[in-house]
């Protein structure tokens, strides 16, 4: 296959799914008020107090991450896997793999790439600062792509299986340990003084590994599901 | 000899059948002399007296867990790869034992950290990782029990169970360095270096008795999944109403 057709596929099931999530943009906005939410009941829940606030800012705003990104999971394949459109996917001459990934990265530019945006604010409000704000964006910006590359195995498996949204949190959670550890290792460290590179490394080590894997089980998923 | 005649549940079956009571009898018998080599034979631990003795049973078990899923992964990419119903049969019926084994490892660690750490649990690297690996296994047995089409169930647990074990190695040096970061290494296992050979004797003959263990559990089980699953009457008891039954479907 051509390269530009290559590109070509991945590019229009992107611009399909940015098309179909703007006409239904309160889906989008859902998750990410979901996520403005979870982050402010902590400083109600543990207390008011700056020291005890910033040392669990990166936990509390990383975990808000994965579990907006995983609320969000059920989004990715169900509404086609419904309507038809997958099967028809799983037929055409471009391999499986390829337009999954475009899938996923629609998806990441719907639920992750918003997180993204939002997590200096929700630093702000846990009394991040200066550097530690901007490991955190750019911990989010490497971590956040592999929570959606992940969860759509997951999403893949469970796709038409009865109790599939709790099912799903079960399966993709405990995969999302890595990324949650780096993810907040990188924040910490920073905060400690001791800069977040080697885990900013490690999370881009995750994403390269994921880019590469997971589009491929999600494709072999989506095939078991639908034959 | 051909071995692949054994692929068929058919064949297997009674085959499974003759070999449990010899494996499950050695590995009585194994556990025994293990368990009183640790017990009684074995010395006292200078630093951490009688309560080190909790490994004959701990470290054993976390091998298992850890190999089990392993041995789970192959199963089920070998059913893949080959479209094997008794592989997948295999994977599933390792699933409840490696799960135990993780649940065995993790109380006995439990039991082992209170009077040696002062603690029941802590966020220790090995501990968290053989949590996580629990967490695994349900993944894949809720997975299986959540789909009903048998087909879809073998398959959809088989990749989840792949994408399991290039995972695995992952979340154990993530934890650990994870762990470093947060705080220094509490207790080094590194004070059993010179062993002594009674007490790795032990532990030796314990874990050849819990992979005997699981063999015969695995095989009983791997059983029960062939006859719920072909819906046949026990195969070697009553050959006629097996045939009978064939004929019938």
């Amino acid at each position: 296959m051509s390269h530009s057709s290559m590109w070509g596929s991945i590019s229009g099931i992107i611009r399909r799914d940015l098309l179909l999530a703007m006409r239904r943009w309160s889906d989008a906005a859902m998750s990410l008020f979901f996520l403005v939410i979870v982050v402010s009941l902590f400083p109600l829940g543990v207390g008011p107090e700056p020291a005890v606030l910033r040392t669990i800012a990166p936990g509390v705003l990383w975990v808000a991450a994965l579990l907006t990104c995983l609320l969000s999971l059920a989004r990715v394949f169900t509404p086609d896997y419904l309507d038809g459109v997958l099967e028809q996917m799983v037929l055409v001459p471009q391999p499986l793999s390829l337009l999954v990934l475009g899938k996923v990265l629609a998806h990441w530019v719907i639920s992750g790439f918003p997180v993204v945006l939002l997590s200096p604010l929700l630093g702000l409000q846990f009394g991040l600062e200066g550097e530690a704000l901007g490991v955190l964006v750019l911990s989010l910006l490497l971590g956040t792509p592999t929570l959606s590359m992940i969860g759509a195995i997951g999403a893949a498996l469970v796709l038409g299986v009865r109790g599939s949204g709790l099912l799903v949190a079960l399966l993709v959670l405990p995969l999302y340990v890595p990324v949650l550890i780096f993810g907040a290792g990188a924040v910490t460290s920073s905060v400690a003084g001791i800069g977040g590179e080697a885990n900013l490394s490690l999370l881009g080590a995750c994403l390269v590994l994921s880019l590469f894997l997971a589009p491929w089980a999600t494709a072999a998923a989506l095939r078991i599901a639908l034959e | 000899m051909i071995w692949s005649k054994y692929s068929a549940p058919q064949v297997f079956y009674p085959l499974a059948g003759r070999l449990i009571p010899w494996f499950a009898a050695v590995a009585v018998l194994l556990m025994i002399v293990g368990l009183y080599m640790g017990f009684f034979v074995a010395p006292t631990d200078f630093q951490q007296g009688e309560s080190y003795r909790i490994i004959f049973v701990h470290v054993p078990a976390a091998w298992m867990s850890m190999f089990l899923y392993v041995v789970m992964a192959i199963w089920a990419g070998v059913g893949m790869g080959l479209n094997a119903r008794l592989s997948f049969m295999m994977a599933q019926a390792i699933a409840p034992t490696g799960a135990m084994f993780t649940f065995l490892a993790l109380l006995t660690g439990a039991m082992w950290g209170k009077p040696t750490w002062g603690a029941w649990w802590v966020w220790d690297a090995r501990l968290t990782s053989e949590l996580i690996l629990l967490f695994q296994y349900a993944g894949v047995m809720l997975l299986r029990t959540s789909i009903d089409d048998a087909r879809r169930a073998d398959r959809s647990s088989a990749v989840f169970a792949l994408v399991g074990v290039v995972n695995v190695p992952i979340i154990y040096y993530s934890v650990q360095w994870w762990n470093t970061l947060h705080q220094g290494a509490s207790v080094s296992m590194a004070t059993g270096s010179k062993m002594a050979a009674t007490m790795l004797m032990a532990m030796l003959i314990m874990t050849i008795a819990f992979w005997l263990y699981s063999i015969a559990v695995i095989l009983a089980r791997v059983r029960c999944v062939m006859v719920e699953r072909e819906s046949l009457p026990t195969w070697d008891e009553k050959p006629a109403a097996m045939s009978e039954a064939v004929e019938a479907r």
